[in-house]
């Protein structure tokens, strides 16, 4: 075969690999991405919440084409204890703006949407092809990479590194560490069918208008985790997710969670009579600020999970995977354009405008919190919310106790469980932590 | 010189059909209305073309010449003919018209013929025509003998192993699977092929198939690009078959009666069973022991 | 699958208006025809189950049923000829020719064709087996009409049309076809899901030649050998009256023997469903199901077997089916007569044992008649 040459190679078809593919070949550049699964988006797993904004950066009309389920209109947030949920909703008419702000997806059909268009943009997307290894000159510089398929080495001048939370190519390279069990949430997730008026009923949604539950509490079984359920048009995506070292610690099986999840009796209601369907478990990247690795070097950049850019506190993932995305894409294009080789002297841009991006922003905003929630699982994901449930069921119900004798005994409740130094130790930790 | 050999030796050329399914394994009955939710059931090459497919593609490479795959479908077939491609076929048609819709297997194979017949004219006729024994959604393992039969072609269906061909003798030898044992078959070029499954490892193409594959362009005919004039032998209009009614299979029994098993032992438990089977066969348990003492 | 015949039968009068709206060159097109297929001297069982079912349409709509009989001349054809009427055929069109030997496509194409633009049936029915779908799929086409193959229920309309049933969308479906405006109305059927009905011993009636105008010469395709599968063990499954099965909850391939025992200890066959054969435990034509055999016995046990579609209409044929599975909630015990919660490991060699001593011929006297 003769020896071809990319200007760049991207490896992985999800969110970031997909904005990086787009952004270059867009500008003109000779792009080839690889994809290990059969289409892109096979073997993609996410809740999945798009946020607009990152999207319509990159392909400001996508409104037109994409395969969107639901724009959200209301947002539950729930801690549960074993038969209770107190809750806070917000809903806004707000939301059904002309361009919404945030819309259900189902990555599957998402992703063979943004594929088509990186295909338009003039990118090579090769699927059913893995890479295996970076190829490395005398160097150390990335030359192109090596797939399962025969042929040899493709070369490139740069090689994106977009392979999701895994990134195994980085890792084998020495780019970064396999990521530390405490900096990783397993999550497992069920796709479940209703009727689309089924699910505007339950929910009390009309035309293409989606709501969202976020849920902590019991349901992790005093494990750091969250459990989640987004509607879509004609199905209801559910799952959980906790940190691996907090199950490697329980020995718990996400799978029973789940199962107990599902039958809890605030969610079992939501779900009656669908059909199940798609089962799926992924990892999520939730080390935080901390936990970035090298962003670039010679001959390579790293976007997405690959690169830990995810903000656990606030549920974003896709939309920083987007956005350093077509900020590594840009900087490619620009070092090209200027001629100039994909060294790391050159390449050092992109990690400047990511800095200086919300992506990492937000998740220095947060660096203290994942190291808070591990180490006090038990009492933000056991203790408060079933102290949080004793008191709001002893606010609401009716039985003759006087009034102050009832808060007196709510606030005993919360002393007893954490003392009175560990409530003030935890909220200021926890307000640290956001700040 | 090279030019003279060409001249004097045609090369072969194959055409493969394959058809784009819903993957069934994945498709669910809704459990209230009984209707099929397609929702994001993916599709998939026909399991059964793979290994036409295959056979084409070891055909094509030990005796030279070219593999065209053909499918009749919606746009999105696309996708079907491309991995088609990956896995090493030089040309790709798309047979795709509104028009086709609701073919029957009648006016599936006529269209489908036309569009072979038309390759001819483009490509070079072809000498073999394979099609997979069946498809897993319409399951009929009649398409391949339709257009055996509309063009005039050899049919050799349930082929297990294509033991040689002798291409300027325009010869062929298969192995045919029959009911109780293996026909040998001599037969002539040009000729169509329903292949079985199972009858090799399919291949992965190279990572030059797959480039290759990703740039090709792929032929869209509508009914008339591909030849086809008279439009009543398509769609439901050439269809003479009907799907009247779809409908949920009706239970075949109530629930199980479920043996008792609690504080018991396998033994009694067994015992019960057994008496619960020749109450409802009594003539079972005279004809088992008979044949057991005999 | 009798139990869904009657309820699939569409709504009567939905559809009299097609039988007016067909061609004129259509209107003589009677009788039922049932093609016989000779494999090697055999007739294959499947056409005896499918007279049976072509009696049952003939007498609804108030025709003859008739044999069609292709094959050489000699004792075999002869024998195919009797058999026809002793499953109540009431006349055989026969073509005897010695290029009709072996089977091949080109002479039996047009030995049926010729056959059916003469003596023009309504209905003409094949065995879905390799020689009955490469047929059908020729003649079919050749004749420009309908053919809905794998039918797992045949009926007759209100207004004489034929309403052939058969699973659609790998199973979890049905769907009734009719065929419009053509003749005949062609179906095929596997074996075993058509019940075989009964033999009488019916003289020999009215038997049709026809010639068939074709030399070996113009047939393209020669047989040059055959290659039998032999007396193969396996060649009962789908005809076997009693039929143990297991699936993935045997849990490990040591524990086919168990099945094997109690097969043997009842005097029965075994198979199993998909993924047995898929792991290579079983041989492929011991599976069960849509994909492999359909099997009609009078007493099926499944032992670890989950009962997905697939693998259920392959036995849904069965007079009495029992399940042995551990999980309470299996969709087997949807379908399953007898339904036994428990370990299919200890259970089999239990219920062997039971049925060891149950069959022991307690009375002596027995060996003796
Ligand atoms: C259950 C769950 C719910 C989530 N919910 C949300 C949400 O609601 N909103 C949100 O914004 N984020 C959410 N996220 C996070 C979000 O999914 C990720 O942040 C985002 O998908 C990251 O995109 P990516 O492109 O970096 O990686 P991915 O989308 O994982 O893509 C990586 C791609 O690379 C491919 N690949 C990997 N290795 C190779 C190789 N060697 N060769 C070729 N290809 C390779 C993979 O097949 C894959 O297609 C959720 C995650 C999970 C698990
Ligand atoms: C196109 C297509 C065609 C197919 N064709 C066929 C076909 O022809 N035939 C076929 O069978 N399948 C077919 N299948 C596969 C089918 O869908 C099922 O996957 C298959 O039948 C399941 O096999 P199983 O019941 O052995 O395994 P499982 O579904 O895994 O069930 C195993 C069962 O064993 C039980 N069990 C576990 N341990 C024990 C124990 N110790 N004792 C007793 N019970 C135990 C479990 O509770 C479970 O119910 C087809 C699928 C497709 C997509
Ligand atoms: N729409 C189609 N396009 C191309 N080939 C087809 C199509 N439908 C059926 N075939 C071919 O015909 C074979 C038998 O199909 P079927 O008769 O539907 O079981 C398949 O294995 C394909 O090779």
């Amino acid at each position: 075969m003769t020896v071809e040459k990319f200007d760049a190679i991207v490896v992985g078809a999800g969110m970031s690999g997909n904005a990086a593919a787009y952004t270059m070949a867009n500008r003109g550049l000779k792009v080839l991405q690889l994809e290990r699964g059969e289409y892109p988006g096979s073997k993609n797993v996410q809740g999945a919440i798009l946020y607009a904004n990152m999207l319509e950066t990159i392909i400001p009309d996508f409104r037109d084409d994409a395969p969107l389920e639901r724009h959200l209109v209301e947002q539950r947030f729930w801690v549960m204890d074993d038969t209770s949920h107190t809750g806070m909703h917000y809903r806004s008419d707000d939301f059904n703006e002309p361009a919404p702000n945030r819309y259900t997806i189902i990555r599957a059909q998402f992703d063979k949407w943004f594929s088509r268009k990186v295909r338009a943009a003039g990118a090579i997307v090769l699927c059913e092809t893995t890479a295996t290894e970076l190829a490395l000159d005398a160097d150390g510089k990335v030359i192109g990479v090596h797939t399962d398929r025969e042929g040899g080495i493709i070369h490139a001048d740069v090689v994106v590194l977009a392979e999701g939370v895994n990134g195994l190519l980085g890792t084998r390279a020495g780019f970064r560490k396999v990521p530390k069990p405490e900096a990783v949430a397993l999550a497992v997730k069920e796709m479940h069918f209703l009727p689309e008026e089924v699910i505007a009923e339950r929910f009390g949604l009309s035309g293409n208008q989606g709501c969202v539950i976020e849920a902590a509490g019991t349901i992790s079984r005093g494990m750091a985790g969250l459990g989640f359920l987004y509607t879509n048009k004609e199905s209801i995506s559910l799952g959980i997710g906790c940190l691996v070292s907090d199950f490697a610690a329980t020995m718990e099986s996400p799978y029973a969670l789940l199962e107990a999840f599902k039958g809890h009796p605030s969610i079992r209601p939501l779900l009656a009579g669908s059909e199940i369907k798609e089962y799926a478990a992924h990892l999520i990247p939730e080390g935080g600020f901390k936990a970035i690795p090298q962003l670039f070097g010679n001959g390579w950049v790293v976007v997405g999970d690959a690169a830990q850019l995810n903000n656990a506190v606030h549920r974003e993932g896709s939309n920083l995977a987007m956005t350093s995305g077509r900020i590594a894409g840009e900087t490619i294009a620009m070092v090209k354009s200027r001629g100039r080789p994909m060294t790391s002297e050159n390449l050092c841009l992109y990690k400047a405008m990511l800095d200086k991006s919300f992506v990492v922003k937000d998740l220095r905003k947060y660096k203290d919190m994942p190291a808070l929630i591990h180490t006090n699982s038990r009492n933000f994901f056991m203790t408060y919310p079933q102290l949080l449930s004793q008191a709001a069921q002893n606010f609401v119900r009716v039985d003759g106790t006087p009034k102050i004798e009832k808060e007196r005994a709510t606030t005993a409740a919360f002393v007893k469980a954490r003392s009175r130094w560990g409530l003030v130790s935890d909220a200021v930790r926890l307000a640290l932590a956001w700040r | 010189m090279t030019n003279m050999r060409s001249e004097l030796k045609r090369l072969m050329h194959i055409v493969v059909c394959i058809k784009q399914v819903p993957d069934s394994a994945q498709i669910r009955v809704h459990p209230v209305t009984n209707t099929i939710m397609r929702q994001g059931v993916p599709t998939i090459i026909n399991p059964y073309d793979l290994f036409a497919l295959e056979e084409a593609l070891k055909v094509r490479d030990y005796h030279g010449g070219e593999v065209t795959v053909l499918t009749m479908g919606p746009p999105m077939a696309e996708d079907a003919l491309r991995k088609a491609l990956t896995y090493g076929a030089d040309r790709a048609v798309l047979l795709t018209d509104r028009h086709f819709a609701g073919s029957d297997t009648l006016a599936t194979s006529f269209a489908l013929s036309q569009a072979i017949a038309q390759i001819g004219k483009s490509f070079g006729t072809p000498d073999i025509v394979f099609t997979g024994k069946q498809t897993i959604d319409g399951d009929t393992a009649q398409v391949g003998p339709g257009i055996a039969k509309r063009l005039n072609l050899v049919q050799l269906t349930y082929v297990a192993k294509i033991a040689s061909i002798d291409f300027s003798a325009r010869k062929i030898t298969v192995e045919r699977r029959s009911e109780g044992g293996t026909q040998v078959l001599e037969s002539k070029l040009p000729c169509l092929i329903t292949m079985l499954e199972g009858t090799a490892a399919i291949r992965r193409g190279s990572l030059e198939d797959a480039l290759r594959a990703a740039r090709s362009e792929i032929v869209k005919w509508n009914a008339a690009e591909a030849g086809i004039e008279d439009m009543t032998k398509c769609g439901l209009r050439g269809s003479p078959t009907v799907v009247k009614r779809v409908f949920a299979p009706t239970p075949r029994a109530e629930k199980a009666a479920q043996i008792d098993t609690t504080e018991k032992t396998v033994r009694d438990v067994a015992d019960e069973l057994v008496t619960s089977i020749f109450t409802h066969q009594p003539a079972l348990e005279h004809e088992l022991s008979s044949s057991r003492s005999a | 699958m009798g139990t869904q015949k009657s309820k699939a039968s569409p709504p009567a009068g939905g559809r009299a208006d097609t039988k007016q709206k067909l061609p004129e060159r259509f209107r003589d097109y009677r009788h039922v025809w049932v093609f016989l297929e000779l494999e090697r001297g055999q007739v294959h069982p499947v056409s005896f189950e499918l007279l049976g079912e072509g009696r049952r349409l003939a007498d609804q709509l108030g025709v003859q049923l008739a044999g069609v009989i292709l094959g050489p001349p000699g004792d075999s054809t002869q024998h195919a000829v009797s058999e026809a009427f002793a499953y109540d055929a009431d006349l055989v069109y026969l073509v005897e020719k010695p290029l009709l030997t072996d089977y091949r496509n080109e002479p039996f194409t047009k030995a049926l064709t010729d056959l059916v633009n003469n003596y023009k049936p309504e209905i003409l029915l094949l065995g879905a087996t390799t020689l009955g779908r490469d047929l059908a799929g020729s003649v079919a086409t050749t004749l420009l009409t309908g053919l809905t193959a794998d039918c797992t229920g045949l009926d007759v309309d209100a207004d004489g049309s034929l309403a052939a049933t058969r699973p659609t969308f790998g199973g979890s479906l049905l769907c009734t076809i009719y065929t419009l405006n053509c003749r005949p109305q062609m179906a095929t059927v596997r074996p075993r899901v058509m019940r075989m009905p009964q033999r009488s011993n019916k003289p020999i009636g009215r038997v049709i030649r026809h010639d068939l105008r074709m030399l070996e010469d113009e047939i393209v395709t020669k047989v040059v050998d055959f290659l039998s599968d032999g007396q193969s063990e396996n060649a009962n499954l789908a005809y076997a009256d009693v039929v143990v099965a297991g699936g993935l909850g045997l849990g490990a391939v040591e524990n086919l023997q168990l099945l094997k025992n109690l097969a043997q200890t009842i005097g029965g066959d075994y198979g199993c469903s998909r993924p047995l054969v898929q792991k290579g435990w079983l041989a492929a034509d011991r599976q069960i199901g849509q994909t492999g055999k359909t099997i009609r016995p009078r007493l099926y046990i499944a032992a670890g077997i989950s009962g997905a579609v697939q693998h259920r209409v392959g036995v849904e044929g069965a007079d009495l089916i029992v399940a042995i599975n551990t999980d309470p909630n299996a969709p087997i015990f949807d379908f399953a007569n007898v339904g036994v919660v428990a370990d299919a490991i200890s259970f089999l060699p239990a219920l062997t044992d039971v049925f060891i001593k149950r069959l022991a011929p307690r009375n002596p006297m027995r060996l003796l008649n």
